[in-house]
């Protein structure tokens, strides 16, 4: 997906071009993209109607129609996007700073490296059992497994964004007679926007990747705990709702990060 | 050979200046012992091979680097980072590629306290003497090189420096382009005098633009030969080609490329 919306935007920037070039190449895409998506479910439909252990796309329309009248699709949703939203939030905001620090300072890259590199090689799912020890069956060690599965996503891409920065820039703005203060808020940051809205996307993945699995422990409401509880009775169609779901929300998530990165990223020069 | 001039009046003094690098625990030469007066109101280039320490040299006069032994001075004192009475232009054009000509132009006015009238207001002045009124709002993506090389220009320009430190500012800039800023620096210098360290690879620029020419060599990087440009300003299309010009270009050419090690 993410492949088809940059051919989307260089379309974009060329129609800008040449005008009279028309729209057609754009339109043909989404023609193939909604074909591709039909022919996905009438796959879908034909393995169903074959025998093979799968509920119908009607079925599952049905069902998710029936989830959402009595609420408990919505209940769900809420449930499950507050706590990647928190998690999210709060694993970014403490990312971004850390990110900074590592990238500014050599002796907080030495200090706090080891430590990232090492926590950034456990999957964060590996932590539940801890968290669940450590902080209860509450929220807490849902938004907990979240929080560090976008806190490293970001932080690394931040850190990165610093020190691969362009030098010159910096010198460029001492020579004008900008201090560090200065060139750290009037280059650094602005130069590193691009580096850590790509490590927000990648977080946000993480954590609405992680967010399912950590609904499965002891959860009253969410998207994962109702197929979880789906799953005990064999109950297929509301499983592929939740599914269905979860992709169509991390989905539009993504999509509104990518929005936000074509918005503030549109300087970078693009080759 | 070191060749050396020790000015009265000098603006900018090098005085044994030595930089060596550590390059896997081995000591790498950049400057050898390198000393250089540059009068007042002086233009000045260096030309040398690839390598023989011209941008080590210059970020050293910016301040933006310190020399291992030895001294810069810049009007009797010594260097010790950027001054605003110090204005440089990279070869890579060093635009924050996020803000407009206008707001690049403006970042050196905004670090000097300027309010947004002000700024705006001068701004606006260099841009056009660069000729980019056109495309004060437009972002350096848009532009193409030589613009890019105006609005660096313009940006240095604003802050009103009296040196001029400039490392192959032209070297990415195809012929023609070159012709012309170069047209327009002599122009703009030979109007508010300005003392100038501009550093080429290219002998012909070298001595169309020069008082002097100061010819560097490498391992270690030095001052092998200077050549004065006894040429009147301003300089002009003919100048060019003239038998003059071939001389002290062919005396340039034969510092640069027959040097002896
Ligand atoms: N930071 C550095 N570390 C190690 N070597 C360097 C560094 N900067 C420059 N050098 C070396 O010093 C020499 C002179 O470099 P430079 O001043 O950039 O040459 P020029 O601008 O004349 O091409 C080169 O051999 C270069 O590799
Ligand atoms: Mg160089």
């Amino acid at each position: 997906m993410v492949a088809v919306t940059d051919a989307t935007v260089r379309q974009t920037a060329a129609q800008r071009s040449t005008p009279q070039k028309g729209r057609s190449p754009r339109r043909r895409m989404l023609v193939l993209n909604l074909v591709s998506v039909a022919i996905g479910i009438l796959l879908w439909w034909a393995l169903s109607a074959s025998g093979l252990r799968l509920p119908s796309p009607a079925e599952v329309a049905v069902r998710g129609w029936e989830l959402l009248v009595d609420g408990t699709l919505l209940s769900d949703t809420a449930a499950s996007l507050t706590r990647v939203l928190i998690g999210f939030a709060l694993g970014t905001l403490v990312a971004i700073p850390v990110g900074f620090l590592m990238g500014w300072y050599a002796w907080a890259r030495g200090l706090i490296e080891p430590w990232v590199q090492f926590f950034r090689t456990i999957p964060p799912l590996a932590m539940i059992p801890l968290a669940l020890v450590l902080l209860g069956i509450g929220e807490e060690p849902k938004i907990f497994v979240i929080f560090l599965a976008a806190f490293f996503a970001c932080v690394i891409s931040t850190f990165q964004g610093v020190v691969n920065m362009d030098r010159t820039l910096i010198n460029a703005a001492r020579v004008l007679g900008t201090k560090d203060a200065g060139i750290f808020l009037r280059v650094v940051v602005p130069a590193s926007v691009p580096f850590i809205l790509v490590g927000m996307r990648v977080g946000l993945g993480a954590a609405w990747a992680t967010l399912v699995a950590a609904e499965l422990i002891a959860a009253q409401a969410g998207l994962g705990y109702r197929m979880q509880n789906a799953q005990l009775y064999y109950d297929l169609p509301t499983i592929f709702v939740g599914l269905i779901t979860i992709g169509i929300l991390g989905l539009l998530m993504d999509r509104v990060l990518l929005f936000a990165e074509h918005k503030l990223t549109g300087w970078q020069e693009r080759r | 050979m070191t060749a050396t001039t020790q000015l009265a009046d000098a603006r900018i003094s090098v005085r044994h200046v030595r930089k060596t690098f550590d390059l896997k625990g081995e000591e790498f030469v950049a400057l050898g012992d390198v000393s250089l007066d540059v009068a007042d109101n002086e233009f000045v280039t260096v030309v040398g091979p690839s390598g023989c320490g011209k941008s080590t040299l210059m970020n050293i006069l910016a301040g933006l680097d310190m020399p291992s032994s030895g001294e810069a001075l810049v009007d009797g004192d010594a260097v010790t980072g950027p001054g605003p009475e110090r204005g440089v232009i990279f070869q890579q054009y060093a635009l924050f590629p996020w803000l407009t000509v206008r707001k690049n132009v403006e970042f050196g006015l905004k670090t000097a306290g300027l309010n947004a009238k002000d700024r705006r207001e001068k701004a606006e002045h260099f841009i056009d003497m660069v000729g980019l009124g056109q495309f004060a709002d437009a972002l350096p993506k848009m532009l193409s090189g030589g613009m890019k090389q105006r609005c660096a220009i313009a940006r240095a320009y604003a802050v009103n420096p009296s040196i001029l430190l400039m490392d192959e500012p032209f070297g990415a800039l195809d012929a023609l382009t070159r012709v012309k800023l170069q047209e327009q620096l002599l122009d703009t210098w030979s109007r508010d005098k300005r003392t100038v360290v501009f550093i080429t690879h290219d002998v012909d620029e070298a001595v169309y633009l020069a008082n002097r020419v100061v010819v560097m060599a490498a391992r270690p990087g030095r001052i092998f030969e200077i050549v004065d440009v006894d040429l009147p300003y301003p300089r002009t299309e003919e100048m060019r080609l003239s038998p003059e010009f071939a001389a002290l270009r062919n005396r340039v050419w034969n510092a640069v490329y027959h040097q002896n090690p």
